[in-house]
């Protein structure tokens, strides 16, 4: 049986109580907002992808639990510099990772932390929250959805 | 551990389970209140051995659901102190009888934007259907220790609204609403009156003829019955007037083609086979509350929670929320650096249930200036020791956090 030490790993309180890349960006070239109605987190995601399709720069802001706020903050780490097929291949992982489905966890690197989290499955949406967000931003045929959300 | 409390802890089964591992401490009754043996023995019993359906069949079983049926509504009748059971009609829950009341009382009343005076710290149960009604939601506002403005209530009321509707007790700051004085008032202004009594029901001995309000409601699984049925009392002569809720089987008198005449209240607003042993497990638990000593429990569990507050107080960064003097067990809080799914995620870990979130109150949580909050909540089972694991509980969160 998972225990609190097993989902709430140091490194996701330190990432939640100084998350990175915790800023909007001047002139983002995608952004989405997201929002969870059932317990009211938000999080708000700007990105900048160059010519060759890399993504420059991102970040985050937003209001959730410590889950949320870690795995947004320690996804904008993991993807900048990453081109938009690396980081969507990364989201495909790190989501195995959290849902208990068996993937390649040296490739998550850090991300790793999040593995207890597939122990509770109503926590799930909030370890991906942040991921969804970004994976949204970056969808080209976002404007012929009525809205961002997270899922 | 209070006599009483540890006495009856026995008869929930679930309290003697295991969660995540650990022994389970169950602190959200607000949200559902865990069974009573004697209540799962009653629907079991109902379904193994007397199930058929209501008011239809002249077979044995058909005539003892109806019976029984009947003996619930007169057993709600009781719990409510209302003058007869032709008053009460079974719902599926507070929710559903406040969306009976809006759209049979007070729709074909108004015209679309007319005012329906709430407060501030209602539930979205009570304020939506109003606002699908086309009626326009005023709340009453409340001070910063979370009780209602009573001048500002009488200086709304004055200013004209077509309907009061308030809580009997708040489900997120355990606040104990004046609900008499607050009837007293709207009559003054022929304002008619709906308490929503799901967080009352369970904690108070409720009597709607000394309230004097028009319609009083509360939710069976909060008041350690099943879910899907509740009850809503109104008036007899709201009832008699109002248009039905749902067109089907039961509520009729007589159909054909060119129209149809409907039964007489409660059944006119009962369309459908209704949740029978729902009902069944309702009066079971009415029956088992009755045979306890209500005034006793009240009392112990205003030891238990002025117990539980001083424990809370003692947790460094904690604010509690909602400091009423009449309180019922409820204690709502933030904790300095913690978000309230961070805390109670942790405590589930060690089989500690609470709530976080809003709690349906967003309004109230936005007057508060809080995104979400954490709640435990109080029942006849509940215990000290049920506190103390909490407040360990918590003291390790906030260590971890900061
Ligand atoms: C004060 C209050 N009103 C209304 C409701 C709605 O009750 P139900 O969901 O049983 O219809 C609740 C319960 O959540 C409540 O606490």
């Amino acid at each position: 049986m998972a225990t609190s030490d097993e989902m709430y790993q140091a490194v996701i309180i330190e990432h939640a109580r100084s998350p990175r890349n915790y800023k909007p960006l001047v002139t983002p070239t995608h952004h989405c907002d997201g929002r969870n109605p059932l317990c009211g987190d938000e999080v708000s995601l700007d990105l900048t992808v160059d010519a060759e399709g890399r993504i420059t720069d991102i970040g985050f802001q937003g209001q959730g639990c410590a889950i949320s706020k870690a795995s947004a903050s320690m996804m904008t780490a993991a993807i900048k510099g990453k081109t938009v097929p690396e980081a969507r291949e990364l989201f495909e992982r790190f989501h195995a990772l959290v849902t208990g489905e068996p993937t390649d966890e040296k490739a998550l690197g850090k991300l790793v932390a999040f593995k207890g989290v597939a122990a509770y499955p109503m926590r799930v949406k909030c370890a991906t929250m942040g991921w969804h967000v970004m994976m949204e931003a970056l969808d080209e045929n976002r404007e012929k959805r009525p809205n961002g959300s997270e899922q | 551990m209070t006599a009483l409390a540890s006495s009856l802890r026995g008869t929930f089964p679930v309290l003697g389970t295991l969660s995540r591992g650990h022994p389970m401490i169950y602190l959200d009754s607000a949200a559902t209140a865990q069974k009573p043996q004697a209540v799962i023995d009653a629907m079991t019993r109902f379904y193994t051995q007397d199930y058929g359906t209501i008011h239809r069949g002249v077979y044995q079983v058909s005539e003892r659901a109806t019976l029984a049926w009947d003996a619930a509504r007169e057993r709600v009748a009781h719990f409510l102190t209302a003058a007869t059971a032709d008053e009460v009609v079974f719902v599926r829950g507070t929710t559903e009888a406040i969306n009976l009341v809006a759209e049979s009382f007070l729709k074909p009343r108004i015209k679309p934007g007319a005012t329906v005076l709430v407060t501030e710290m209602e539930h979205h149960a009570n304020i939506v259907p109003w606002q699908l009604a086309g009626a326009k939601t005023v709340p009453i506002p409340i001070s910063d220790t979370g009780e209602l403005d009573l001048v500002a209530a009488e200086r709304l009321l004055a200013a004209g609204c077509e309907m009061l509707a308030v809580c009997h007790v708040s489900n997120a700051l355990g606040t104990i609403n004046p609900v008499v004085e607050l009837c007293r008032m709207a009559k003054r202004h022929g304002v008619p009156v709906l308490i929503d009594g799901a967080q009352a029901a369970p904690h108070l001995c409720i009597d709607v003829q000394a309230i004097g309000c028009d319609f009083y409601c509360f939710s069976g699984h909060k008041v350690y019955g099943p879910t899907g049925i509740g009850a809503l009392w109104a008036k007899r002569e709201h009832l008699a007037k109002m248009p039905p809720y749902q067109g089907g089987g039961d509520m009729i008198d007589l159909v054909t083609f060119e129209g149809t005449t409907y039964a007489p209240a409660p059944r006119k607003f009962e369309a459908g086979t209704p949740h029978i042993a729902g009902a069944i497990g309702l009066e079971a638990a009415l029956r088992w509350l009755d045979a306890l000593d209500r005034v006793a429990l009240r009392r112990e569990e205003e030891e238990l929670l002025a117990f539980g507050t001083g424990l809370l107080a003692e947790v460094p960064g904690l604010r509690l929320i909602g400091s009423a003097r009449e309180k019922a067990g409820i204690l709502t809080f933030v904790i300095e650096g913690v978000h309230p799914h961070d805390i109670a995620s942790i405590l589930d870990h060690d089989g500690v249930c609470i709530r976080a979130g809003h709690h349906c109150t967003q309004p109230l949580h936005r007057r508060l200036g809080v995104q979400s909050t954490a709640r435990a909540s109080l029942a006849l089972y509940s215990t000290r020791d049920d506190l103390e694991k909490l407040a360990h509980g918590l003291v390790k969160i906030q260590r971890m956090f900061n």
